[in-house]
């Protein structure tokens, strides 16, 4: 036994930790090549807004004389473009919002009807649902938005919330009909057996119940709808109905915009979602596991 | 889990309690419940007639005339669009797959850097895709773009102007479409990998599988429905992606980095013919229905847990 160590132990062991070392320092080399790749357009845009210049970016690859004046215009919406950013800001909430709440009730709804109710038919219902799910969103912008104008919804703020909630409520039927299938049917038929109606089991129970599923759809339409642009950049086109992402837009359109304003409304438009992924991450990243991928 | 059941079961027991029994549900009001139903399941497919069946038809009833696709087929552009579309979904998403699915096996190993390395690595999921894409554009910028700064400063290299040569500005639009989207499916696939059975590694240890081996005979076999699956699905998605096309390259030089997605938002809005814009992106049908079925396929005969 003791021989056997002492003539492998000192051939064996260099090796092992050349090649633990090794392993090590390429990982350790993977680890920075990904922080570098993660980060570098999020510094860039940070890099841009703290720039003090309006007029001449300076090309630095670090701020030289970083100033906080861009988000101190935008605060008090003094340039031209940014004359309405908080009404704008205004109503990328108020879609956001009304996405949420439209698509959990909708979506709960009908899972509801398909999971708990025995409905003859239901897989017309739930396809409908998986085909709209794999609908690419541009494909079908262009007859949408003709559509919308026929429906006399041009221009309004409820044109963008009917496209977001068509595109979120297939992702919250499918999420809820696979949670609901956590929930025994003992308790609807001892409610019913009580004399509950549908509609009471589905208030009593059904949404008590699925309160973590309906957390998670409702954030992720919030999410959806914050930070959709095709259709909003389609539908909307006053100043007044426009959203954040819209007015961006038009910010990286325009030759004479200063970049650093424009990189700082895109900083003010991306913080809140990011802070709620990050509240949410542990949440959102076990979320993915119930079941149900959407980007 | 018990937790749930246990509230459940308050939940039914207060409900129980709070309404005696004066009516059973039965037979006779099967009726009602029928009409209750078809009242639940009403507001989406109101929705789904309204806002899909609609626009749908009429999309395809717009772009039902043979001769816009001999005028689309008789367009450069589009030629090149149709070149740009496979190049950009085959290499974007096989090669942000087969990445996110090797970088899952690192995220797995237990070190605290590499945990904390994980919270800063889903940033780009977290940021929203518009900024995001803006920011990649002004970093590619040929004069003073951060990354040609970057290069200059750091190692004396004069980057080259990226977004203006058709090859460059088509991998531009591949790295920014990877860079939004691989953090997402490397959690897929994080969440994948802890499903897996720790029993079945300790058995494969046992057996003297190491290293490569138990990735090819356990890991590799556990997750490939998966793989395929999340390959099919972002396949299908990226298919009709535009914010990478429109806002990192915008399409140029001159109309050369478009795919069918933006091609055909520009048909539409910018040439003011939606017909063709229909046209151009019903083009992209023959690629995109058979995955849609073999996905429907997938979804419903394998019970892949995504």
């Amino acid at each position: 036994m003791s021989l056997a160590v002492a003539s492998g132990g000192p051939a064996r062991r260099p090796r092992y930790r050349l090649r633990r070392s090794l392993t090590r320092a390429a990982s350790v080399t993977l680890g920075v090549a990904l922080v570098i790749w993660t980060v570098m357009p999020v510094y860039n845009m940070v890099l841009i807004a703290l720039d003090s210049d309006a007029d001449e970016y300076s090309g630095n690859i670090w701020p030289p004389d970083p100033s906080f004046e861009s988000f101190r215009v935008i605060w008090t919406e003094g340039y031209w473009y940014l004359e309405n950013f908080w009404h704008q800001f205004g109503n990328s909430i108020f879609i956001g919002l009304m996405t949420m709440v439209l698509t959990v009730f909708i979506g709960s709804l009908a899972s509801f009807a398909l999971g708990r109710m025995r409905l003859r038919r239901r897989w017309l219902l739930s396809n409908a649902a998986l085909l709209t799910y794999v609908l690419p969103a541009s494909f079908l912008a262009i007859p949408f938005v003709h559509i919308a104008h026929r429906y006399g919804l041009s221009d309004s703020l409820w044109a963008v919330i009917a496209a977001e909630v068509m595109f979120a409520t297939p992702y919250a039927i499918l999420i809820f009909q696979q949670y609901g299938r956590l929930i025994p049917f003992e308790l609807d038929d001892a409610a019913r057996v009580d004399g509950a109606s549908p509609v009471q089991v589905y208030l009593h129970i059904y949404l008590p119940l699925m309160a973590p599923a309906l957390v998670a759809v409702g954030t992720y339409a919030l999410l959806l709808a914050w930070n959709e642009y095709l259709y909003q950049f389609l539908l909307l086109s006053s100043t007044k109905s426009m959203t954040v992402a819209v007015a961006l837009d038009q910010f990286f359109d325009s030759d004479e915009a200063p970049w650093n304003y424009m990189m700082s409304t895109a900083i003010v438009y991306s913080l809140p979602p990011i802070a709620i992924y990050y509240a949410l991450r542990r949440y959102m990243m076990t979320g993915l596991t119930m079941g149900g991928v959407r980007a | 889990m018990s937790s749930t059941a246990q509230q459940a079961l308050a939940v039914s027991r207060s409900f129980v309690a709070s309404r005696p029994a004066h009516r059973a549900w039965h037979g006779g009001l099967l009726g009602t419940e029928f009409a209750w139903a078809i009242a639940f399941a009403i507001p989406y497919a109101a929705v789904f007639c309204a806002f899909v069946v609609y626009p749908v038809a009429y999309g395809l009833w717009l772009g039902s005339k043979p001769a816009l696709y001999t005028e689309l087929f008789s367009d450069p552009r589009f030629l090149n669009a149709v070149l740009n579309t496979v190049l950009y979904v085959g290499i974007g998403v096989n090669l942000k797959m087969a990445l996110a699915f090797l970088l899952s096996g690192f995220f797995m190993r237990k070190r605290w850097w590499v945990k904390s390395l994980l919270v800063i690595y889903i940033l780009p999921w977290a940021v929203p895709a518009l900024p995001a894409f803006m920011s990649i554009h002004w970093l590619l910028n040929g004069q003073w773009g951060f990354l040609n700064s970057a290069l200059w400063m750091l190692f004396g290299i004069d980057g080259p102007i990226w977004l203006n040569s058709h090859w460059l500005g088509l991998g531009a639009n591949i790295g920014s479409y990877i860079w939004k989207n691989m953090p997402f499916w490397t959690v897929i696939f994080i969440a994948g990998r802890m499903a897996i059975p720790q029993e079945l590694y300790e058995a494969a240890d046992m057996d003297g599988a190491t290293g490569l081996r138990r990735f090819r005979y356990v890991t590799l076999p556990l997750l490939a429905q998966l793989y395929l699956v999340s390959t099919l699905l972002s396949t299908i998605w990226s298919l009709g992606d535009f914010n990478a096309v429109f806002f990192v390259s915008g399409g140029g030089p001159a109309m050369s980095t478009e795919v069918l997605a933006t091609l055909g938002i520009r048909y539409a809005f910018t040439i003011g013919d939606p017909r063709l814009g229909v046209a151009c992106v019903m083009c992209a049908l023959p690629l995109l229905l058979p995955m849609v079925v073999l996905l429907m396929h997938k979804l419903r005969t394998q019970e892949v847990q995504l």
